[in-house]
């Protein structure tokens, strides 16, 4: 197990967005949460990662509680997450995105910008090499040079998930890696997820609409809805669950099964 | 020798004085810019951070000249320069512990920092008139001329001379080591590449785990640290009088629109665009076009456009057409 939520609950005034949810996250594991929109499944990635504070529930990492810890304390435990609409620091290159990433460095510390410029120096290459290789790994080399944010909207999403490869993360959180990018590229977002997972170990939490997506990769699946777990299991589990297919149909009155 | 002496005159009246005035406002345009970009708000408490800086170097000054400690030619406030660098880091350092480190915690909107910068503002402006009071106080001391506008006229026998002051000198050259400085560390150090990319997007930087804190207190820093610097710059060559600090604040702020909120080159633009027109608009051409002109087309007035009381209705008014034409600045800014 990676990761334990335990009762989260986020309310905005009246409104639950996320309302009792338990579950765990186990190692080296996929874990896909789907549900139609409005589920609170961001509102849930948002609070697990420090963004707002949970109005109750606990968060805990490897058994240690990170509940409403910032988002670069949590960095540096290893939780990492992507935006839904890919973010990325526009005016630097795909290199210099990379290469902001890994923290607790030396250069961090402005004094020692000054006094042990090899040692900072040594670091870069070794930093510098694993961005090429991350480059290299989700075949974006050949816009190594270019402003980020010129990058088409694929782009920025594999470029979102090779930031999340330049550190050794515990865990990850997508939320739809998937959204808006084009069925090839899709699929080699799910490739390079699939070879992190099994290759690296990397464990992988992720909000996705694509359900051919989620069932090439997800095990186990979660589906939430109006901010409460509906169910729970392997995909084939999920989908056949009655609750699961009305919430997705709409239907709360029971007229359609 | 006409055109010499009309050339020279431009000189002594126009380019060295608007150079030293635009270095000055530069550098308190980049310390407005670098809180724009981090903090995302119009830091109004700027201008007096600046007499604040300036002020510790006055009292400084008269207590290292009744020490009999001296490093003349230069100007004794040039030695104190870090010491008010550091009482003016440490001020604004405490203001961001008690006031706006409040308003972030509870992530309130941009338009009430602005406003708890007024209220600091205020509270600079009180402090400072409690210590020094509101007078005049004169900050320059050592040698006055780099170039003498007597000997400048007798060595190469013009009508015109060309002056050059201590002050201005050392305000181009300390500009110029600052702003490369400033440069230096914002794109070669890491820390620096942090704070651009906290300013580019500071949600996405915190994930990249950079502590906001520590952002924060480093622009706070060097924003505290120009302004100290352009505030005394400002002192010795002009003098130094609290007041004078906050009607800096309208140029200073022009300066960092006109070149684009957030953006230091446009911030170090903006500086010599506003210090520029200021000092052409006001100027007075008539002794510069009789030179130029044949006698009978000889100029009978002024040849000024505005006289110099109305020197701040310039910046008014470049920061009116630049919001009307290119609201996000000449190297466009954050502000867009």
């Amino acid at each position: 197990m990676v990761v334990r939520i335990d009762n989260l609950r986020k309310q905005f005034g009246e409104f639950v967005s996320v309302d009792d949810v338990s579950f765990e996250i186990s190692s080296a594991s996929i874990t896909g949460l789907i549900g139609p929109n409005g589920a609170g499944k961001t509102t849930l990635f948002n609070t697990i990662a420090g963004f707002y504070p949970p109005t109750s529930g606990r968060v805990f990492l490897d058994d240690q509680e990170i509940t409403a810890l910032p988002p670069h304390r949590l960095f540096e435990l290893g939780l990492l997450r992507t935006f839904q609409i890919a973010r990325e620091f526009a005016t630097m290159t795909v290199r210099e995105n990379l290469m902001m990433v890994p923290g607790d460095q030396h250069g961090e510390r402005i004094w020692n910008s000054w006094f042990s410029r090899a040692r900072i120096a040594r670091e870069e290459a070794v930093i510098s090499t694993r961005a090429d290789d991350v480059m290299d790994f989700l075949q974006l080399a050949h816009v190594a040079d270019l402003p980020a944010g010129q990058l088409s909207g694929g782009q920025k999403k594999l470029l979102e998930l090779g930031r999340t490869m330049m550190t050794d993360a515990k865990i990850v959180f997508l939320d739809e890696v998937g959204a808006g990018v084009n069925r090839t590229l899709l699929r080699r977002i799910g490739d390079a997820i699939i070879r992190l997972n099994r290759e690296i170990g990397y464990t992988f939490c992720l909000i996705e609409h694509d359900m051919a997506f989620v069932e090439r990769l997800c095990d186990p699946v979660i589906c939430m809805a109006e901010g409460r777990i509906l169910a729970q299991g392997s995909m084939q589990e999920v989908v056949n669950n009655d609750e699961v297919i009305q919430a997705y149909l709409g239907s709360r009155g029971g007229t359609t099964t | 020798m006409e055109a010499i002496n009309a050339l020279v005159l431009l000189g002594n009246y126009v380019i060295v004085p608007g150079i030293a005035y635009g270095s000055q406002l530069a550098l308190a345009a980049l310390g407005v810019s670098l809180i724009y970009g981090i903090l995302r708000f119009s830091n109004f408490a700027h201008g007096d951070t600046m007499a604040f800086g300036a002020m510790v170097a006055v009292l400084l000054t008269s207590l290292a000249q009744s020490l009999g400690i001296s490093i003349a030619p230069f100007p004794t406030a040039m030695l104190t320069l870090p010491f008010a660098i550091a009482g003016t880091v440490l001020l604004v350092i405490a203001f961001d512990f008690a006031v706006y480190r409040h308003f972030r915690s509870i992530r309130s909107s941009p338009v009430v920092f602005v406003i708890a910068s007024t209220g600091v503002m205020f509270v600079m402006q009180g402090l400072i008139r409690f210590i020094v009071g509101p007078r005049d106080r004169d900050l320059g001391d050592g040698a006055r001329f780099v170039v003498n506008a007597r000997e400048f006229k007798a060595a190469l026998g013009l009508e015109q001379g060309l002056s050059i002051k201590v002050s201005q000198s050392l305000t181009l050259g300390i500009t110029i080591i600052a702003v490369l400085l400033l440069f230096w560390f914002l794109h070669r150090t890491r820390t620096g590449k942090a704070m651009r990319a906290f300013s580019d997007n500071e949600d996405l930087a915190r994930l990249s785990g950079i502590n906001p804190q520590t952002v924060v207190i480093l622009a706070w820093t060097l924003s505290a640290a120009l302004a100290a610097t352009a505030g005394i710059l400002y002192g010795l060559d002009k003098t130094f009088k609290p007041i004078i600090y906050f009607q800096l604040l309208l140029p200073t702020f022009a300066a960092a629109i006109v070149g684009g909120l957030g953006n230091p080159i446009g911030a170090l633009a903006g500086g010599f665009v506003v210090a520029f027109s200021e000092i052409c608009i006001t100027y007075a051409f008539k002794r510069f076009l009789a030179y130029l002109l044949p006698e009978n087309l000889e100029p009978t007035g002024l040849v000024q456009l505005l006289s110099t009381e109305y020197k701040f209705a310039i910046s008014f008014f470049i920061l009116v057409v630049v919001l009307l034409i290119r609201p996000t600045g000449i190297f466009a800014g954050r502000s867009s």
